[in-house]
């Protein structure tokens, strides 16, 4: 990602946005533009923060922590949504609430190919499968649309996915 | 190929064995036979899988994690677990002590036309969930390892798998409940009450 990003604060405010929303679970496949937000999460022991080997198991480990009364987040790049669309038919069924927070790659400026595919279809495969789908492209934004969110999920019992574009994020300009 | 031992325990008594045992236990059973079996007797506190094969055991991490001071045990099938397999290394390094995954094991797909799975190719579960640092893991055959196994499985103080091997007897569906939500909100209400629903 891009090197020369100033000190980003929306990371801190969705971490604020889990403890304002009793979020207690993270989930999480790791990307470049979570690397703060994990590093919060890994750091409260109010939150149990597991690391994943691919990002369907946090659906499926996030349904169980509903049945047991605790809500969780669930954080990946957007490569790793393509994992997830069987598992989405458990919290679909169930209506089992599930908040992503997805780093989108694919989209603006991206660098690699074969990011593309699935960087564009993230949207339209969440929404195929029931994930209601909402984005954040600016920074001053991120805070408010991270708690729309939350609240819709936990109190509609539906899956919403937050897409953090990756213009927010930033990107490696390959033209230097 | 050397000879292997055959799985020769019958799938429903060893299920009927293990919920004889399971006091306040909260159970997860992962698709298929193991949801079929366990419905025999049906109980508030088991959530039934119909769907999302190889969800079985991170849906026991899940709710482990949530309810430390109850034991989770997670019932599933051989097949159901190859296709979660990265949860032995995720559950493996969060090992949470409140967990025990077991395996019941007919070597077979038995919903889809018996083909076999991988376990029947020497594929060895015990081997991989101690290799996943589970602190306990053991293949069992008789019935006599089941019922020196099942106390700690439901009352232990550490991660724990057991992979049971069973003969390849097939029984007909024996649970008519499916509904998704209603299982999932049955299993909530049971387990916190009104606060289900807050």
């Amino acid at each position: 990602m891009n090197q020369n990003v100033p000190q980003r604060v929306w990371p801190r405010e969705i971490y604020e946005v889990f403890k304002q929303t009793s979020i207690e679970q993270i989930a999480y496949v790791p990307d470049a533009g979570h690397t703060e937000l994990i590093k919060s999460c890994e750091a409260d022991n109010a939150i149990s923060a597991v690391s994943l080997t691919s990002e369907e198991e946090g659906v499926a480990m996030l349904a169980g922590a509903w049945l047991g009364g605790k809500r969780g987040g669930l954080l990946m790049q957007s490569s790793g949504v393509g994992n997830c669309i069987n598992m989405l038919s458990v919290v679909q069924e169930c209506r089992i609430p599930l908040l992503m927070i997805v780093t989108m790659r694919g989209e603006w400026g991206e660098f690699n190919p074969w990011q593309l595919p699935m960087g564009q279809s993230t949207p339209k495969v969440l929404e195929n499968a029931g994930v209601v789908v909402q984005r954040a492209e600016h920074p001053e934004e991120v805070r408010d649309v991270v708690y729309a969110a939350a609240l819709m999920a936990f109190s509609t019992n539906r899956a919403i996915a937050v897409l953090l574009g990756q213009r927010l994020i930033g990107f490696k300009d390959w033209s230097k | 190929m050397p000879e292997r031992k055959q799985g020769t325990l019958d799938r429903r008594a060893v299920m009927s064995e293990l919920l004889k045992a399971r006091k306040d236990a909260l159970i997860v059973t992962g698709l298929g036979s193991t949801c079929y079996d366990a419905g025999t007797v049906d109980h508030p506190n088991t959530f039934y899988l119909w769907g999302g094969m190889g969800a079985a055991a991170m849906m026991g991490l899940g709710l482990a994690l949530a309810q430390p001071s109850r034991r989770v045990v997670v019932v599933t099938g051989d097949g159901e677990m190859l296709m979660g397999f990265g949860a032995f290394a995720t559950i493996g390094s969060k090992a949470p002590k409140n967990l025990s995954l077991i395996v019941i094991d007919n070597e077979h797909y038995s919903e889809t036309g018996m083909q076999p799975t991988h376990t029947q190719r020497g594929i060895d579960l015990s081997e991989v969930a101690k290799a996943c640092n589970f602190p306990s893991a053991e293949t069992i055959y008789t019935e006599r390892e089941l019922t020196d196994a099942i106390p700690d499985l439901f009352n232990g103080s550490s991660l724990m798998f057991r992979d049971i091997k069973v003969n390849t007897k097939r029984y007909p569906m024996s649970i008519r409940m499916r509904d998704g939500a209603y299982i999932k909100d049955r299993f909530r209400e049971n387990l916190l009450g009104q606060a289900a629903f807050d």
